[in-house]
């Protein structure tokens, strides 16, 4: 398989739920309550709990490591957070849905673009990964 | 208020060492979703080549906010935590974080400058092994919103 500039990577939908938060919150060990307590994430004005920005970071990063098939082949990856993702405490949660393009190829190294977006909207800024192809 | 521009260029001792275990680092891949064998099968991450399991590309924010709470307990920066927010993240890996990894980091301010009434900073985690070899540059930008 040639990578070529251009390519889409396979997309990715993530459903996300308050669960799901306590257990990245567990894993990562960022225990900030604005994203487990309604009372603290209304209290410092957000418009409820949201994902930590580290958990969409990550899963937007599996569009590449699934693609790679091998997550020790992530050279680098860099984003801004630009908007947040606001969990509901319900069962369906928040989904976000994730997606790649190669924009170069050099030697064996691929840089993606990634996009990560929640209710049509981007979450996440100039998302890049740059992955080695074998 | 602003932040003391003056503390540009400031570094902190390495912390402690963290080690990394096979435990943390398949329940780190579960919750991010990462579903890679080579998160949680030590013969099939040693079948690719590797020492060991190894960590999905973010893992190491476990050690980036150990830096992050570094600045914030420092009384001369005075950040207020309740009105930081992560602006933005890098990572750029020497290679794979694997189990077994005993990690430092030694973390420098990098920027700090205000824009309409906000605070930046930029940190620099530098990871290493407790044996100097550099593993992942992390970079974060810390947004301190100003009072309204």
């Amino acid at each position: 398989m040639t990578t070529r500039v251009g390519d889409e990577l396979p997309q990715l939908s993530v459903r996300v739920t308050r669960g799901d938060l306590v257990r990245y919150a567990g894993a990562s060990l960022d225990f900030n309550p604005i994203h487990y307590s309604d009372r603290v994430a209304s209290e410092v004005g957000l418009p409820g709990v949201i994902a930590h920005g580290m958990l969409t970071m990550g899963i937007a990063g599996r569009v590449v490591t699934e693609w790679v098939g091998d997550p020790g082949r992530v050279l680098s990856y860099a984003t801004r957070f630009t908007r947040p993702v606001v969990v509901p405490d319900d069962e369906d949660g928040a989904l976000v849905e994730c997606s790649g393009t190669v924009t170069a190829v050099e030697d064996d190294v691929a840089t993606v673009s990634i996009t990560a977006k929640f209710e049509g909207r981007p979450v996440l800024g100039k998302a890049t990964a740059t992955v080695r192809l074998t | 208020m602003g932040l003391d521009q003056s503390l540009i260029g400031r570094s902190y001792p390495p912390s402690e060492v963290y080690e990394v275990s096979r435990a943390k680092i398949t329940e780190f891949a579960d919750a991010v979703g990462d579903t890679s064998p080579l998160s949680r099968d030590a013969g099939a991450a040693r079948a690719a080549g590797y020492p060991d399991l190894i960590a999905p590309p973010t893992f190491l924010t476990i050690v980036n906010l150990g830096a992050i709470d570094e600045l914030v307990s420092d009384p001369d920066l005075g950040l207020d935590y309740d009105r930081m927010v992560h602006g933005d993240q890098s990572f750029v890996h020497e290679r794979p974080v694997h189990a077994g990894d005993r990690l430092e980091v030694t973390t420098h301010v990098d920027s700090i400058f205000a824009r309409a009434g906000n605070d930046f900073l930029t940190l620099r985690a530098e990871i290493h092994t407790d044996s100097g070899e550099l593993v992942c540059t992390g970079r974060a930008q810390l947004v301190v919103r100003g009072e309204q």
